[in-house]
C-alpha cells in the first residue's frame, strides 16, 4: 500500500469510528426522548407514582433524587474542595500529595456496587440509619468526591500565583489568600465539577438502591428511604411494570443530565476564556 | 496578634487541611476494611480453593463457588475492550490529529456525554434494541456474552477517549513537525511518531476502561442474561461478579450475604489490579 | 523619623540555597527620602535581596547569615511577624498584576484584610494612594470598574499605588518597568521621585539608564557579591571597580 493510500485508508477509519461513537449517542438520546417525551406532562411530574409505577407519576423520585443529591453535595463540597486546598496550598509536592493523589485515584476506581455493598454494611446496618437518604447521601459523596477533588484542583491550580503574591506583600495571611482570592476565582472550575458530580449521582443506580431503599413514599426527614428517578426507572424497566413510565423516566433522567452538561460545559468555558 | 499567634493560627488551618485530605484515602480504606471483614470468614470457613475455583453456586444448599462468575467477568471485560478500544483510539485520533479546532469543540463534549448517560439506560436500550438483533441473527438467547461486551464497549469509550485524547495532546508538536520535515504523511506520523510517544497514556486509557467494564453491574445484570454456567460461546448468556452481587443482595442473609461480599473482595482485588497497572504507566510517562 | 534615617541596614547578609550562594556579605545603607537603585545582570541576587527585606523570600534549603535591619528590626530571624513588617515595605513586581476585581477593591486590598470596614478610611486611602501614584485625574470617575480594563502602563501605577495605599514607610520595586512603553516608564518614574518626598524607595533594574536617571544613591550586585555602592553620579562617572565601568558601559550584562 502506498502512503497515500495507507492515509486515506487511516483518515476513513478515524472519521467512521468517530461518526459512529456520534451515532450511538445520538441515537441514545433520540430514542428516549422520541419515545419518553410523549408522556411527560405537568400531572406525570408532579403526581406520586401509584400502583407500583405504573399509574400515576414521578413526583416522589424527583423529591428523593434532589434531596439525596443536596445531602451528598453538603459532605463532598467541603471535603473534595478541602483536600483541593491542602494538595496545592498547604503543602509541598512530596509523599503526603502522592499518598492522597494515590488514594483519591482508587477510589474514583472502586466500582459503584463495591459502595452499594459497602454503605449497606456500614451506614444501613451497623451504624443503624436504615435504607435513608443518610445513607444514600454519604455513600454518593464518597463515590463523587474523587471527581471533586480533581476538578477543584486543576480550577485551584490554574488561579494565577501572582495573585498570591500580592495577597502577601500587602501583608495578608495565607488563609486570607485562600479565602479571598484563591477561592472566588476557582469558583466557577470548582462549580463544574460540582455540576458534573450531580450529573454523575442522578444516573446512578448501583450505589442508591442499597443505601437510599427503594421506597416509593415521599422522604421528610433524613432517616427515610426513598426512590431515585434512576433506581425508579431501574425498577420499571427491569420488572417490566410500564414500559410507556419507563421512557418517560428515563427521559426526564437524560434530559436533566443533558441540561447539567451543557451548562458545566459552558460555565467550563467561560472560565477558561477568563483565565486568557 | 503576635507572630507566634498567627504562625499558630495558620498551622491549625494547615492540620485541619491535612485531615480533610485523608477523606478520600480514609474512604478507601473503610471500604477495604468492611468488604474484607464482612466477606473474609466465609472465605475462610468454605475454603479459599472452593469458593473461588468451583462452578457450584447454590446459596440454599451452601455451595458458594464463583468461578464461572470470574470468568464471565474476565471475558466481558476483554470483550469489551476489544470493542471499545479501537474504537475509542479511533475517535482520538480523529479528535486530535486530523480534525479542525472548531470540529473538535463541538465532538468532545458531545462524546463527554456518553459518560453522562446513566448505565441504566444502557442497559435498558441494550435489551429493547441489541438483544433482539443479536437473538435474530446470530442465535441463542441474545441476552448474552456478547451483548454485554458491545454495551460495555461502548460505556468505556469516554473513559478511553478522554485520558488517551490527553496523552495524544500531551505529545509535543515539535516530534509531528520532526516527520513531517521528513516527509512523512499524517498518518505515518501518527502511527510512527505521535502513537509512539503517547503510548502508555493510550495503555493507561485501555487499562483504565477494562477497569470501568469490570465494575459496571446495573446495565450489565440487564442484558447478560445472568446464567450460572462457563460462556463457551460468545452468544452464551452470563452472570458477571458484579451481578451477582446485585442480584441476591435484596435478600441475601448469613453466611449467603457474606459470600456476596467476598464475591465484592475478588472483584476489589480485579479493580485495584487494574488501577496499579493504570498508575504504573501513567507513572512511567512522567518519568520520560 | 527625621530626613536621612537610615531605614535598612545590611550587615555582612549572606544568603545560601543548599551548596548556592545567592547573596554574599552584603554590606549597605538605605536612607529615607531617596531613591535607592540596585542594578545588577540577570542572577546577580538583586531580587532576592528585596524579597529578603519583605520577609518573603522562601525555598528549601536556605541558610541565611549576618543581620538586616529594617526599619530597625531584624528581619532574618523565624519569628518576624511578616504581617506588619509588610504593611510598612511594601513591594512592587516586574509585572503589573492587577486583582479581578474593581479598581476601588484593588486598592483597599491591603487595608480590608487587616478588618478595616469605614468607607470613609478605605475612600480615603485608596484617593491617597492613587494621588501618590499619579493616577487619580485619569481613573477618578470610574473607581468602580474592573481595574483589568486598564491599560498597561496605568496596572502597573495601579499596583504602586494599591501599596502606597497602605501608608508604607518603603517602597520595594522589582523592575517595575520592564514591560512598558517609554511614555508609562516616564510617567512611573516621575510618581517615584514625588514619592521621595516621604518614603524610601528601592528601585531594583537592570536597566541602567534607568537608575542613572531616576535614583540619588545606588548598588551594583554581581554574582550575589556588592560591587559597589555610592552617590549614583559619582558610581556612573567615576566608578571605583572596573566591573562597575564594564557594567555601565555595556560590555556585559
Amino acid at each position: 500500500m502506498t502512503p497515500r493510500r495507507a492515509e486515506h485508508v487511516a483518515i476513513g477509519l478515524m472519521v467512521s469510528g468517530a461518526f459512529l461513537a456520534l451515532a450511538i449517542l445520538f441515537f441514545i438520546i433520540a430514542v428516549i426522548m422520541i419515545k419518553g417525551l410523549p408522556h411527560i406532562t405537568a400531572r406525570f411530574l408532579l403526581d406520586n407514582p401509584m400502583d407500583m409505577g405504573r399509574a400515576g407519576g414521578i413526583f416522589s423520585t424527583i423529591v428523593s433524587t434532589v434531596y439525596l443529591l443536596v445531602v451528598s453535595l453538603v459532605i463532598a463540597i467541603p471535603l473534595g474542595v478541602g483536600t483541593a486546598i491542602y494538595l496545592t496550598e498547604y503543602t509541598e509536592e512530596g509523599k503526603i500529595t502522592k499518598i492522597v493523589r494515590f488514594g483519591t485515584e482508587c477510589l474514583a476506581g472502586v466500582p459503584s456496587i463495591i459502595l452499594g455493598l459497602f454503605g449497606f454494611i456500614l451506614f444501613v446496618i451497623k451504624l443503624g440509619f436504615g435504607w435513608s437518604v443518610l445513607s444514600g447521601g454519604i455513600s454518593l459523596a464518597i463515590m463523587i468526591l474523587p471527581v471533586i477533588i480533581r476538578t477543584s484542583e486543576e480550577a485551584i491550580k490554574s488561579v494565577p500565583q501572582a495573585f498570591r503574591d500580592v495577597n502577601e506583600v500587602l501583608g495578608g495571611s495565607k488563609w486570607q489568600g485562600v479565602t479571598r482570592l484563591v477561592l472566588p476565582n476557582a469558583a466557577p472550575g470548582i462549580l463544574t465539577g460540582v455540576i458534573l458530580s450531580v450529573g454523575r449521582g442522578i444516573g446512578e443506580t448501583a450505589v442508591v438502591i442499597f443505601t437510599l431503599g427503594t421506597s416509593l413514599r415521599t422522604p421528610f426527614s433524613i432517616f427515610d428511604s426513598g426512590r431515585s428517578m434512576a433506581v425508579h426507572f431501574y425498577i420499571l424497566a427491569r420488572e417490566g411494570i410500564s414500559m410507556d413510565n419507563a421512557y418517560a423516566t428515563a427521559a426526564v433522567l437524560v434530559f436533566s443530565i443533558l441540561i447539567i452538561n451543557i451548562f458545566s460545559y459552558y460555565l467550563m468555558h467561560k472560565f477558561v476564556e477568563a483565565r486568557r | 496578634m503576635s507572630a507566634a499567634d498567627i504562625k499558630r493560627k495558620e498551622k491549625l488551618i494547615q492540620r485541619i487541611f491535612l485531615v480533610v485530605a485523608f477523606s478520600s484515602l480514609f474512604s478507601l480504606f473503610l471500604i477495604a476494611l468492611f468488604i474484607f471483614v464482612e466477606g473474609l470468614p466465609m472465605i475462610w470457613k468454605v475454603g479459599l480453593k472452593d469458593f473461588l475455583l468451583s462452578t457450584r453456586w447454590s446459596p440454599t444448599k451452601g455451595h458458594f463457588g464463583i468461578f464461572a462468575m470470574i470468568v464471565s467477568s474476565f471475558w466481558v471485560t476483554i470483550g469489551a475492550l476489544l470493542f471499545g478500544g479501537p474504537l475509542g483510539l479511533m475517535c482520538s485520533i480523529f479528535l486530535v490529529e486530523f480534525s479542525s479546532a472548531r470540529m473538535r469543540a463541538v465532538i468532545k463534549p458531545a462524546l463527554e456525554l456518553l459518560a453522562g448517560i446513566p448505565s441504566v439506560v444502557y442497559g435498558f436500550l441494550g435489551v429493547v434494541y441489541l438483544v433482539p438483533l443479536v437473538r435474530d441473527y446470530l442465535g441463542g438467547p441474545g441476552l448474552s456474552l456478547l451483548t454485554s461486551c458491545i454495551i460495555l464497549g461502548i460505556m468505556i469509550l469516554p473513559t478511553v477517549i478522554s485520558i488517551s485524547v490527553d496523552s495524544l495532546v500531551a505529545v509535543p508538536d515539535s516530534y509531528r513537525e520532526a516527520a513531517f520535515s521528513l516527509g512523512a504523511t499524517r498518518w505515518q506520523t501518527t502511527h510512527m511518531v505521535t502513537l509512539h510517544a503517547a503510548k502508555s497514556g493510550i495503555i493507561t486509557a485501555l487499562v483504565l476502561g477494562m477497569g470501568r467494564a469490570v465494575g459496571e453491574t446495573m446495565a450489565v445484570i440487564m442484558i447478560a442474561g445472568n446464567a450460572l454456567k462457563i460462556p463457551l460461546s460468545p452468544l452464551d448468556p452470563i452472570r458477571t461478579l458484579t451481578s451477582n452481587i446485585a442480584l441476591e443482595m435484596g435478600y441475601a442473609s448469613g453466611l449467603h450475604r457474606q459470600a456476596l461480599f467476598a464475591t465484592g473482595i475478588v472483584l476489589f482485588f480485579f479493580v485495584m489490579a487494574l488501577n496499579m497497572i493504570a498508575t504504573l504507566f501513567a507513572r512511567r510517562k512522567v518519568l520520560k | 523619623m527625621s530626613a536621612k534615617t537610615v531605614v535598612i541596614e545590611a550587615r555582612d547578609v549572606s544568603l545560601r540555597v543548599g551548596e548556592k550562594k545567592i547573596l554574599e556579605r552584603i554590606n549597605l545603607e538605605i536612607r529615607r527620602n531617596e531613591i535607592f537603585g540596585i542594578m545588577g545582570p540577570a542572577g546577580s541576587g538583586k531580587t532576592s535581596f528585596l524579597k529578603l527585606v519583605n520577609h518573603t523570600f522562601r525555598a528549601a534549603g536556605m541558610a541565611l547569615e549576618g543581620a538586616l535591619y529594617v526599619l530597625g528590626e531584624d528581619v532574618l530571624g523565624e519569628d518576624v511577624n511578616p504581617t506588619p513588617l509588610r504593611r510598612k515595605v511594601s513591594m512592587v513586581f516586574a509585572t503589573p498584576v492587577v486583582l479581578p476585581m474593581s479598581i476601588f477593591e484593588n486598592l483597599v486590598y491591603g487595608l480590608k484584610i487587616q478588618g478595616i470596614r469605614d468607607k470613609h478610611t478605605l475612600r480615603e486611602a485608596a484617593e491617597r494612594g492613587l494621588k501618590a501614584a499619579i493616577l487619580w485625574e485619569e481613573v477618578r470617575d470610574r473607581l468602580h470598574k474592573p481595574a483589568q480594563k486598564l491599560s498597561g502602563g496605568q496596572q502597573q501605577r495601579l499596583c504602586i499605588a494599591r501599596a502606597m495605599a497602605l501608608s508604607p514607610e518603603i517602597l520595594l520595586l522589582d523592575e517595575p518597568t520592564s514591560g512598558l512603553d517609554p511614555i508609562s516608564t516616564f510617567r512611573i518614574e516621575e510618581a517615584l521621585k514625588e514619592l521621595k518626598r516621604h518614603h524610601a524607595i528601592v528601585l531594583v533594574s537592570n536597566n541602567t539608564k534607568q537608575i542613572a536617571r531616576v535614583s540619588d544613591r545606588c548598588a551594583f550586585f554581581l554574582m550575589g557579591e556588592l560591587i559597589e555602592t555610592g552617590k549614583t553620579a559619582q558610581v556612573f562617572t567615576v566608578p571605583k571597580e572596573k566591573k562597575t565601568d564594564d557594567y555601565i558601559a555595556g560590555r556585559f550584562g
